[in-house]
């Protein structure tokens, strides 16, 4: 089987690559890492995205505009697929995803690596610095926040609140 | 008025992209995803555990959600909600995955009803054919009652999670994965809530400590082996009730010492003795909480058989 031509494989990409988050619209599903992969069918775009919570309700958005953006590219029946495996993990967000978070003033995350599932009961993780001060005498809200994917946080210096985007 | 006018026009089911808010226009939570069975595996049998791991997820979620506009502070009531909607996610997937491993563990609605799979399994099932432990379905009387039970349902439900990372059914052992990173949240959240509750204030103890002793009895249930994860279980597509448990306890334990709370009388022995033990929510029978509670969450959808959200 001969591929198609790299060109179309490239548009169809670049359209998927543009797509931003519901609920984060300064990251990119590509900065948000996840979209899976985008290849051709034949002339038909194939796109795997994966989710970040099993139940982000925005994933529904994610695949509609993802629809939209190809079609508007030229690739009218895209089919939008869904991975769960490997899981995703905010390690899969890009630098440019990290710095567009820090410049609208959301935290971005720490590392995770290879995670262990101990209980976070006395040792708990360091607290993030301020986007908007760069103090680092923060403390922790909430580790829930308004969307499934940020915890709340409050600086004591600038004494401003801020969203971050919780390990995963 | 043309369309650019109305504000609403783009919240109409005008075309497949209906978006008027989140939480409509869902489809399949596993479309693109090969949920054919692995051979060896029975997909009765896996639908069933399938089943009995969603209803677990589904009643203690619409319990959760039952704290939203009531909780002590926003903070809390936010937290509670993300951790339902969590787990109502992963019952999502548990549904969908039961529906395509045995369609036949799906009620039948009549011919043209649009309502979807997992949707079915939630709403159009009666009590007794729901298999979530008793745990799930205590009412919280108090926030104390709602962080110890939860503290003790998301340990446990974490170390189930992390046993079936390994479970043969690459789609169920692809669901624990991501569950499991959720869920050491809940469990995370939890814990803190009854350090902090039971080294509090006089009351906050008093009452930590009541929800302690309610609760505890109803963890019996938890290491108990079961029909349905014991029949999957040589195949290598279940979790070990037992060794979960044992799990579970450690964790238990720990949190305890932690909050400097003794042991709780008659603390279950999780040696998955069932001998003498009634009849559990695993074989139907259920607490009188449950039949409210599904009531309250299904009649919508009930009066509806129809209808498309
Ligand atoms: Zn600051």
């Amino acid at each position: 089987m001969t591929g198609p031509e790299p060109t179309l494989t490239a548009r169809a990409r670049q359209a998927a690559e543009s797509v931003v988050d519901p609920e984060l619209p300064m990251l990119t599903l590509a900065d948000l890492g996840v979209l899976r992969s985008v290849e051709l069918d034949d002339d038909r775009a194939v796109v795997t995205i994966t989710p970040t919570y099993t139940g982000c309700p925005a994933l529904v958005t994610m695949k509609a505009d993802l629809r939209l953006a190809l079609a508007a590219a030229g690739f009218p029946d895209a089919e939008i697929r869904t991975t769960l495996s490997p899981a995703w993990t905010t390690d899969w967000i890009t630098e440019e995803g990290r710095r567009a978070l820090h410049e609208h003033g959301i935290a971005p995350p720490s590392p995770v690596g290879a995670r262990t599932v101990t209980l976070q009961l006395l040792d708990r993780p360091p607290d993030p610095a301020c986007p908007r001060c760069g103090s680092t005498d923060t403390r922790v809200v909430s580790r829930f926040g308004a969307s499934a994917c940020t915890s709340q946080h409050a600086c004591s210096s600038c004494a401003e609140p801020f969203d971050k985007v919780k390990e995963l | 008025m043309t369309d650019h006018e109305n504000a609403y026009s783009g919240l109409v089911e005008a075309d497949s992209d209906a978006r008027w808010a989140f939480g409509t226009g869902f489809d399949d939570p596993l479309a693109g995803i090969d949920a054919s069975v692995p051979p060896g595996i029975d997909g009765g049998r896996l639908a069933a555990y399938c089943l009995v791991l969603g209803d677990d997820s589904l009643v203690m979620a619409q319990r959760l959600i039952q704290w939203c506009t009531r909780a002590p502070e926003l903070e809390e009531e936010v937290a509670l909600a993300n951790v339902a909607l969590d787990l109502l996610g992963q019952t999502r997937l548990l549904y969908a995955r039961a529906a395509a491993a045995d369609p036949s563990s799906v009620p039948a609605l009549p011919d043209g009803s649009p309502v979807p799979a997992e949707d079915r399994l939630a709403f159009f099932r009666d009590p007794a054919e729901f298999r979530c432990v008793h745990l799930v379905e205590l009412p919280d009387t108090d926030f104390a009652t709602a962080i110890v039970r939860l503290f003790a349902f998301a340990a446990w439900r974490l170390a189930l999670l992390e046993a079936l990372e390994g479970s043969v059914d690459p789609v169920l052992a692809a669901v624990a994965a991501k569950a499991v990173k959720e869920v050491h949240y809940h469990r995370d959240y939890a814990a803190r809530w009854l350090v902090t509750l039971a080294g509090g204030t006089d009351e906050s103890r008093r009452r930590t400590l009541d929800a302690i002793a309610s609760t505890w009895p109803y963890l019996d249930e938890l290491g108990r082996a079961d029909d349905v994860s014991s029949a999957l279980l040589p195949s290598g597509g279940s979790a070990d009730p037992r060794a979960v448990w044992s799990s579970t306890r450690a964790v238990l334990d720990q949190v305890l010492a932690a909050a400097g709370v003794p042991e709780p009388k008659g603390a279950p022995a999780g040696n998955g003795d069932s001998a003498g033990a009634g009849p559990g929510g695993r074989d139907g029978r259920h607490t009188e909480w449950l039949e409210p509670l599904l009531a309250e969450m299904q009649e919508l959808a009930r009066a509806h058989p129809a209808g498309r959200w």
